[in-house]
């Protein structure tokens, strides 16, 4: 939980605070063209909930943490370390596969919420301090453009990805084999399986959530 | 062997293959108590996955593993949990955990598996115990990255046999050393198999290990290895095995196997000289 909830806070907040600040900056400039610069917050914030927030966070988990499950992982299939676990009487799984997909399922919601607030922040000082609009209507639409469903779909998205990414990094990583080499193939196919999955699941999640809307 | 020694380790005309290409062929062996058995052959001929389905590691396409009278190809990883609590297994490069220390690597057969039931005040004397007789007493808090190839090696045995299980695999141990740390190793094969009375595996390309673990025997009075004067003839409770691509082409004991005229099997005992 450490290694990918705290080891990647500070990627996240990064990501968080310039995906706003840019969001934030867009935004103003098409709105201007109808006279709705005040909306501004509003659509940083149900950009960066519904978005934004989960599928960059998870983008940064999956480069970071998948890549690093697969590595580790396959280190240790090569060395036949998963082997002698197995010999020792230990299930690889139970002792390997299910802390990390509790830790990543735990962490990345936390670390997406986190990265949400960021990024409100990264556009309330684009807008406040470069735009010019008052703080008050800022935060005011930001937080009145929020729904239950945004809440729901801003934090199922991430539980999902977290389940997909720790299994495919697990995945990669526990069926490596070639030496040093195959690590390097292991890692590299686990962040893009990771990476690709990622998109695909937050067009099927974000379907469901558009179909029960309308 | 003597007439009707126990069977600890039979296989019965097992075949692997990984991706079309066969590791083992219609091998048939068996190992029975108090035995060492020396299995030589040149890289790729089947000795690890050998080892591995002696484990229950690697499942056999076809073919039947049994270890302690019970067939491991039809059990489920759980129940093989329990057979290789009974089996130690010193693995090529050790495979020692990179994450945990020596007195937590020694200490994991005894802590994780269930048929151990090692009480917990009696875990930390075990341990020690283990590595003062592979004569690594003082790295207890230390890494494997902390250690020379040889004291990895050293580490892993105790590892190995800290659970005291009565069947003793290991995979190449002195692949990569240098003679004097190889016939350390070998040396203390031959301790562990004659103190505890284990039945010992040993796979090898190495005929001089093989050598070693016949014609010598651990003099526990003295500390030392001594050369074993049984009376039965040099190597009596030792069998060699020769697996040439996945096909065992040579079993029997040290004279046979030096009177042998096969291409093949004489590299290996030329080997030595």
């Amino acid at each position: 939980m450490d290694t990918i909830g705290v080891g990647s806070l500070q990627i996240v907040a990064i990501t968080g605070f310039f995906s706003g600040a840019v969001m934030a900056l867009q935004m103003y400039h098409a709105l201007a063209s109808y006279g709705q610069m005040g909306k501004t917050g509003q659509l940083v914030s149900i950009t960066l909930v519904r978005e934004l927030g989960p599928v960059l966070t998870a983008l940064m988990v999956a480069g970071r943490n998948a890549s690093g499950i697969a590595s580790e992982l396959g280190s240790m299939k090569v060395t036949e370390q998963i082997d002698a676990m197995r010999a020792l009487g230990t299930d690889p799984v139970q002792k390997l596969v299910t802390p990390r997909l509790i830790a990543t399922a735990v962490m990345l919601p936390l670390l997406v919420v986190i990265a949400d607030f960021v990024g409100m922040f990264g556009g309330w000082v684009i807008s406040h301090f470069n735009l010019g609009l008052p703080s008050k209507q800022y935060w005011t639409t930001v937080w009145q453009a929020l729904d239950w469903t945004d809440i729901c779909q801003g934090l199922l998205k991430p539980l999902v990805f977290a389940i997909v990414i720790s299994l495919i990094g697990c995945y990669y990583g526990l069926r490596t084999t070639g030496g040093t080499q195959g690590v390097g193939r292991s890692t590299t196919q686990a962040v893009v399986a990771a990476t690709v999955l990622t998109f695909v699941l937050d067009l099927l999640i974000t379907k469901i959530f558009v179909s029960q809307a309308t | 062997m003597a007439e009707g020694a126990t069977s600890i380790l039979r296989f019965e005309h097992v075949h692997v293959a990984f991706g079309g290409v066969d590791a083992l062929v219609d091998l048939s062996f068996e190992a029975v108590e108090g035995e060492s058995r020396v299995i030589l052959g040149a890289a790729g001929s089947g000795k690890t996955v050998l080892l591995k389905a002696a484990l229950g590691l690697v499942r056999p396409d076809s073919g039947k593993v049994f270890a302690f009278g019970r067939d491991l190809t039809t059990m489920s990883e759980q129940e093989l949990f329990d057979i290789r609590s009974r089996i130690g297994m010193l693995f090529q490069e050790g495979a020692l955990f990179d994450s945990l220390n020596i007195e937590e690597n020694v200490a994991y057969p005894l802590l994780n598996q269930k048929s151990i039931h090692c009480p917990p005040e009696q875990v930390h004397p075990r341990v020690v115990e283990a590595l003062e007789f592979v004569e690594l007493g003082s790295t207890l808090e230390k890494f494997p990255s902390e250690l020379s190839g040889g004291m990895r090696r050293r580490a892993a045995i105790a590892r190995a046999v800290v659970t005291e299980p009565p069947l003793v695999l290991y995979d190449s141990p002195t692949a990569g050393l240098d003679p004097i740390t190889a016939h350390t190793i070998i040396a203390l094969l031959i301790k562990e198999r004659d103190v505890s009375q284990t039945t010992t595996l040993l796979v090898t390309h190495r005929y001089q290990d093989g050598n070693l673990i016949a014609n010598f025997r651990y003099n526990s009075k003295q500390g030392i290895l001594e050369p074993a004067q049984n009376g039965n003839g040099r190597g009596a409770r030792t069998t060699f095995m020769v697996l040439k691509e996945g096909r065992l082409v040579f079993e029997g004991d040290q004279d046979s196997l030096e009177l042998s005229n096969d291409l093949y099997i004489s590299k290996f005992v030329k080997q030595r000289e």
